[in-house]
């Protein structure tokens, strides 16, 4: 490409629904790019030498050369580009912090206009699954080469690493504690931000590659990693995630009405609550409803409440906006919604009815003080500021730590102060020969794209030991 | 899919499948429990392992009809199948030689005690069972648990079978006249409440089988959660056997009304569309 073109630095937006309209449904929000708005983002790409995109991305995705085949219109060819790194592209395309990665780093993000590289990814993989035939013939596993690895969890890092191991030749099998292989993507991340049936086209093409994933097997109970390893697996990748809940640890905790994020984010998008009494599952919102936490995780919660009926929803964080940890563009998508925002402001205690259902919740102010160890200023409560709000659900979304289901039944493995599997960052080992560990269980909730990172380093350095080994 | 080896009506409402799942079969222990999902539009429910055959490779469960799923579950027959069956779950009973074991007992969990009696006496332990129902044509089991019970005493609430009366008549009467280590109580929460005050003032252990409404069962939404001791608890992965004498009681009640609005709504749809399904045919 000729460096004297002019930079376009125009970023093609993306069609949303509009909020009035989106909010008392469902379905996706962002609609993706039409093929004339694909091409037309295509050639803003100046095809950089040293492209400084693909360090920004934790799969080393052949950026400049999946968008030069958009722009060539040779789509089956942007297609085997990004499958090359990513088996998961249309998931990664809508849920990637592409702000913080690959968009960070192009070249272009110095003039504040950097290459959409996340809805040109998505535009890709949502023309693949329009093209089924494609997938077909570019499927090339190598020959089974009689070693077999045992995954644990269907997460990004659990299907990463399958496909990466099935592509050299490994039977993988992946043991799944749900009904559904995912993870977080099926249950936690709500249908409108990541619909489900893509999530399972691309779970579907891992499982394609692998031998088989078997569900409702939670390791640890069912099976432990000893029995894995002394049934016939040279080797276990462990990918069950963060799941546990936090909570509050706050008076009147326990009422009815109050539910942990994933709780509620499971039973809505998971067991398909939204269609209640149609699917089996219930689930009870009120009018007032407020969600604990300045996350993703809040956002989800809060545009979930709100879609499934509720009245008012309000996010209650205990810092300022500049502290909230969640992504401008999900706290804009939730505000343009009509979640509110009561910042500066945390709960001192729930106070139920007789039925034992929450009715309110006591509140107070905050200021921010110093910052702590994580950078941010430190809040502090302000003497004197209680208040008492009325509430019909309470939703508290404040993170997730490690289940110890596999920790507690693995003997050898050993154990960050944070409950944590210690594992080797650049090879996913953990401290028991045998076992790699990788995604949120290793790092604590991170991102979709961290796990895949992990889930593939993991593949090498299993596939190296157990070439090795041989 | 899981396959129904078997089924039996043990009354007209509780109902035993056995059903084809070799490797929960292999890992299942007294006192665990596992989740079925009927069919792809079906929520996750718990059950408690009534019997298990590592051999033949099958699990059972006895359940009692409530609501949409277990009634969904009850119109199942030998041959047909069960989306999802998740399990070994919970943590088994802890068993040892205590001395002298009461096992209590009340509808559907009759089938769940059974293995927990049959282990108990194998560890050496004398056991006395007691079983109540409402009434007599509910009485099922009778034999069976009196096979695996050193004591069997059957009481009815109407008096129409055996001794009249509740579960913890004769219960306070055991306690007043022998030496009793342990006592293991499962049933309706009302039931298993009442054991565990009977038994407090003599100072005698009781362990309960807490159920609690649960989505996943394996610690990921606290749905579960229950209030042992002053302290938050999930019953799914730190039970669900509680000490009775620390459980509250109340807030576990409460919480196992929180859908009883839904509860009445799907049932009601379900109903109608039997109704419908019947006309149809
Ligand atoms: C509501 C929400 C929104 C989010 N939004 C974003 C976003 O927009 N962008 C982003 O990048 N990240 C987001 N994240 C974070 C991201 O989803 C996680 O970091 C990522 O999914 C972690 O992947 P994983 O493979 O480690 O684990 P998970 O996705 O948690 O998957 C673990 C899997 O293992 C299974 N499992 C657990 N224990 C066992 C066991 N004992 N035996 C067998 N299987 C087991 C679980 O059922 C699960 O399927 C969000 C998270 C949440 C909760
Ligand atoms: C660990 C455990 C073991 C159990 N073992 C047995 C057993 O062996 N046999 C048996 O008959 N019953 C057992 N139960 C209770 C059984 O799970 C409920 O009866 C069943 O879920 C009711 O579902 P439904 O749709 O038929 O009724 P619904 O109309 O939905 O509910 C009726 C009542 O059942 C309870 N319930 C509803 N949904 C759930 C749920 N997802 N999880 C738990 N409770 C729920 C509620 O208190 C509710 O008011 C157990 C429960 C637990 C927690
Ligand atoms: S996978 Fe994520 S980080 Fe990598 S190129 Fe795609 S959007 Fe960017
Ligand atoms: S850095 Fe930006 S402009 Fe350069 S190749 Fe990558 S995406 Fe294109
Ligand atoms: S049922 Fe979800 S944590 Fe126990």
């Amino acid at each position: 490409m000729s460096e004297k073109k002019k930079l376009d630095l125009n970023r093609v937006p993306i069609p949303k629904q509009e909020p009035l309209v989106r909010k008392k449904n469902f379905s996706e929000v962002a609609l993706g790019y039409t093929e004339e708005q694909a091409l037309r983002e295509a050639s803003r790409c100046i095809q950089c030498k040293k492209s400084s995109c693909i360090d920004g991305c934790p799969v080393d995705i052949d950026i400049p050369g999946f968008i030069r085949a958009i722009s060539e219109g040779n789509m089956p060819e942007a297609v085997r580009v990004l499958k090359d790194k990513n088996c998961l592209p249309g998931i990664c395309g809508r849920v990637c912090p592409q702000e913080t990665q690959c968009e960070m780093t192009c070249a272009l993000a110095k003039k504040g206009a950097p290459i959409a590289i996340g809805r040109l990814e998505r535009y890709v993989a949502d023309w693949e699954r329009y093209h089924p035939e494609i997938i077909g013939q570019q499927r090339n596993c190598a020959r089974f080469n009689g070693k077999r690895v045992a995954v644990v969890g269907s997460g990004p890092a659990g299907l990463t690493c399958a496909a990466e191991l099935a592509k050299l030749g490994y039977g993988v099998t992946i043991f799944e504690a749900l009904h559904v292989a995912g993870g977080v993507l099926m249950y936690g991340i709500p249908e409108f931000r990541l619909p489900k049936d893509i999530v399972q086209a691309e779970a579907n093409y891992v499982r394609s590659l692998s031998e088989e994933v078997k569900f409702d097997q939670v390791i640890g109970k069912i099976a432990t990693v000893d029995d894995l390893l002394g049934n016939g697996f040279d080797a276990v990748f462990l990918a069950p995630g963060a799941g546990a809940p936090m909570f509050l640890n706050i008076p009147g905790e326990n009422l009815s009405g109050i539910y942990s994020a994933n709780e509620f984010l499971t039973r809505t998008n998971l067991m398909k609550a939204y269609a209640f009494p149609e699917y089996d599952t219930p689930i009870k919102v009120g009018k007032e409803v407020v969600v604990f936490g300045g996350g993703n995780v809040a956002m989800d919660a809060s545009r979930c409440a709100l879609r499934l009926g509720a009245g008012k929803v309000y996010i209650i964080y205990r810092r300022s906006r500049v502290e909230m940890p969640a992504r401008a563009e999900e706290r804009e998508n939730a505000e343009e919604e009509g979640i509110l925002f009561k910042l500066l402001t945390n709960p001192k205690r729930f106070i139920g009815d007789e039925q034992g259902k929450v009715k309110a919740v006591e509140l107070y102010e905050m200021e921010l003080g110093e910052p702590d160890e994580s950078g941010r200023r430190r809040p502090i409560p302000k003497p004197n500021t209680e208040f008492i709000m009325e509430i019909d659900t309470a939703i508290v979304a404040l993170g997730t730590r490690p289940n110890p289901i596999i920790p507690s039944t693995t003997k050898g493995l050993e154990l960050t102060r944070w409950g944590t599997i210690k594992t080797d960052d650049a090879t996913g080992r953990t401290s028991k020969e045998g076992v790699w560990c990788g995604g949120d269980m290793a790092t604590g909730a991170a991102t979709v794209i961290s796990a895949m990172g992990a889930g593939k380093r993991a593949a090498v350095d299993i596939d190296a030991y157990l070439q090795g080994k041989s | 899919m899981y396959r129904i080896l078997d089924r039996e009506d043990l009354t007209s409402e509780i109902h035993l499948l056995k059903i084809e799942a070799p490797r929960v079969a292999k890992k299942a222990q007294p006192g665990q429990f596992i989740i079925v999902r009927i069919d792809e539009k079906g929520e996750r429910i718990p059950l408690t392992i009534a019997d298990w055959d590592g051999k033949e490779g099958s699990v059972t469960i006895v359940f009692m009809e409530v609501g949409t799923s277990t009634r969904k579950l009850a119109l199942l027959n030998t041959g047909d199948s069960i989306l999802d069956f998740v399990g070994p779950l919970g943590r088994p009973t802890e068993i040892e030689q205590f001395g002298t074991v009461v096992c209590v007992a009340g509808g559907f969990a009759i089938a769940t005690i059974v293995p927990i009696a049959r282990t108990m006496r194998k560890a050496g332990n004398r056991v006395v069972s007691i079983m109540g129902f409402r009434t007599k044509n509910l009485v099922f089991w009778e034999e069976r648990l009196g096979s695996v019970s050193d004591e069997l005493i059957v009481t009815t609430d109407d008096g129409s079978y055996k001794r009249k009366g509740l579960v913890t008549e004769p219960l306070k009467e055991l306690l007043q006249e022998t030496r009793i280590e342990r006592v293991i109580a499962i049933g309706p929460t009302v039931m298993m409440k009442f054991c565990s005050l009977t038994t407090k003032p003599f100072g005698v252990k009781t362990i309960v089988s807490l159920n609690p409404i649960m989505v996943d069962g394996t610690g990921m939404c606290g749905c579960c959660r229950v209030s042992v001791g002053g302290e938050t608890k999930f019953a799914c992965v730190d039970g669900p056997d509680f000490d009775g004498h620390e459980v509250d009681w109340d807030l576990l009640m409460k919480r196992q009304r929180t859908y009883l609005d839904e509860e009445k709504e799907s049932l009601e749809l379900w109903k109608k569309k039997m109704a419908g399904a019947i006309v149809n045919e």
